[in-house]
């Protein structure tokens, strides 16, 4: 089976062209490193997404936070409704976990907060 | 008197302000207007910044962060909610905070940071009454991610620039229904990564060569209506869509923040609305330089950072031991290449000049003119004008030459 994609892994955004059989890779073209060949890979098996979103904070305001890592694609509206239902306490640094195993990641900090 | 006063504490002026002090410059003073340092980035919550830099895919935050800890790591001095309300042409800055009231700085020299604002409804002239529901998507970025607001459930957006297609995904994963994104143009101005990270992934249509002619609602957005448009960009009579919808975002534009270097006399330039500068990024007032947004509008600020850091560099220089300009080397383009930055070259260095296209080409070579000599030449696949180039020049390149054209030809 072929597959056209464009790369997601940075700005660069490669058009890659993917084949694969039987849930193996055959191959990957147009990647211009190798992340492009590992998102080629799971894109086409497994697709993953980092989420990005903010947080209530204990004192009402907001929290940016993301997944540490990408988390499978088809659990991108529950992870949302785990990040929505949760508050953070403060205070809070850059990296701190704010909730733990959310579908194979902790959602983490991005910001510092008083 | 301060040595150095940097206006704007986002992205741009902490990496100044960091490069100047590592050069030696320690009477610094950043004025953010603010509450925060970082700029822009803070409302930025998304990832994809600093993958040149850093080797590491952040988000707006964790970058800014990265320079605000170096900034107070080094205490270079800062005033945030402080407000620059003139700069004259002889570097006297005019400012005013709570704490402070209203006071004056005279300083050696100024490197302008303000970065730039967004196009708003009243420049694009479209019909309707002026019902509430009508934002850009910067301001409904920020009130989504930094005050904890939805601006509504029902969405279309006008622009398919970055700005429109993060806030088609960020609205989407809060809840809301976002019906399109219409695009003037007939290709979109955004990253193809974000075409497929925030339309594509959730099935929302672009819909390029489209624009919205008519805003329907009274108090509210009731809906919009969209329509086709010709070669010309002219809407096409027939082609009215009517789409419902609650919410209009609109990613049409930025505009370099420059109301203070004009009062400061600084010359800008009409294409990039933004001063005109030699590799130094020093304006046209001696003294006073500028980088990042508010000299020309970014897409990585990977490369704002870069271009600061060279402003923060030869500020320095300049305050050690003033300006030292060799020669004159005038950029010129031709239509295809609608800018460079810099636009004048005025020592024998190495330079690397960025320049964004017209329109999408496919298969062109870059081509460096001095007078119908080509010094140099670079081959691109594709170029767009969503992404900024660059291409380095060596001195040899424009040696006794007055002006170098910038052109771009199509390969056979």
């Amino acid at each position: 089976m072929k597959r056209e994609l464009t790369c997601i892994v940075c700005p660069m955004g490669c058009s890659l062209s993917v084949e694969f059989e039987n849930g193996k890779i055959l191959s990957v073209a147009g990647n211009t490193c190798p992340r492009g060949e590992k998102y080629a890979e799971d894109e086409c098996l497994s697709p993953k997404r980092t989420i990005t979103s903010t947080v209530k904070c204990s004192d009402g305001s907001v929290l940016p936070v993301k997944t540490d890592r990408a988390i499978p694609k088809d659990k991108i509206y529950e992870c949302m409704k785990i990040i929505n239902n949760s508050v953070a306490d403060l205070p809070v640094c850059v990296g701190d976990v704010i909730i733990e195993n959310v579908f194979g990641s902790n959602i983490v900090a991005t910001q510092n907060k008083n | 008197m301060t040595e150095l006063v940097i206006v704007g504490g986002g992205p741009a002026g902490m990496s100044a302000a960091v490069a100047a002090y590592e050069a030696g410059i320690k009477d610094i003073l950043i004025l953010e207007r603010d509450e925060h340092l970082g700029g822009i980035l803070m409302q930025c919550i998304h990832n994809g910044f600093g993958l040149h830099k850093f080797g590491e895919e952040l988000t707006g935050p964790e970058y800014a962060w990265k320079y605000e800890k170096k900034v107070r790591e080094l205490g270079i001095p800062f005033k945030l909610n402080t407000m620059v309300l003139d700069i004259t042409g002889d570097k006297v800055i005019t400012a005013s905070n709570a704490e402070d009231g209203i006071f004056r700085i005279r300083a050696k020299a100024i490197i302008l940071a303000m970065g730039c604002r967004e196009r708003s409804k009243g420049a694009l002239n479209i019909a309707g009454t002026r019902p509430a529901g009508i934002y850009s998507a910067g301001t409904a970025q920020k009130y989504v991610n930094m005050k904890g607001y939805m601006p509504g459930e029902n969405v279309v957006i006008l622009g398919s620039g970055d700005i429109g297609l993060i806030m088609a995904r960020r609205m989407t994963l809060e809840g809301a229904k976002v019906n399109a994104v219409c695009e003037l143009m007939p290709y979109s101005g955004g990253l193809a990564r974000n075409i497929e990270q925030c339309l594509n992934d959730f099935g929302i249509p672009l819909k390029l060569s489209h624009t919205v002619t008519e805003i329907h609602g009274k108090d509210r957005v009731t809906g919009v209506t969209i329509s086709k448009v010709d070669e010309n960009r002219r809407p096409i009579k027939g082609t009215e869509e009517y789409i419902k919808c609650d919410t209009l975002l609109l990613s049409v534009g930025l505009i370099p923040e420059n109301e203070l270097s004009k009062n400061a006399g600084v010359s800008l330039d009409r294409i990039t609305n933004g001063a005109v500068v030699d590799q130094s990024r020093q304006t046209s007032v001696e003294g006073i330089f500028a980088c990042g947004n508010v000299l020309h509008v970014h897409d990585l600020v990977d490369y704002v950072s870069e271009e600061a850091e060279i402003a923060g560099l030869n500020a320095a220089e300049y305050i050690k031991s003033g300006v030292k300009k060799d020669i004159t080397v005038k950029i010129k383009t031709d239509g295809k290449i609608r800018y460079t930055v810099p636009q004048e070259i005025t020592q024998s260095k190495e330079v690397t000049v960025y320049f964004r296209v017209s329109d999408v080409f496919k298969n062109v070579k870059i081509n460096v003119y001095d007078g119908d000599k080509l010094v140099l030449s670079k081959k691109k696949q594709k170029v767009a004008p969503g992404e900024m180039e660059t291409i380095k020049l060596k001195p040899e390149m424009f040696e006794n030459v007055k002006e170098l054209t910038f052109k771009l030809e199509e390969v056979k």
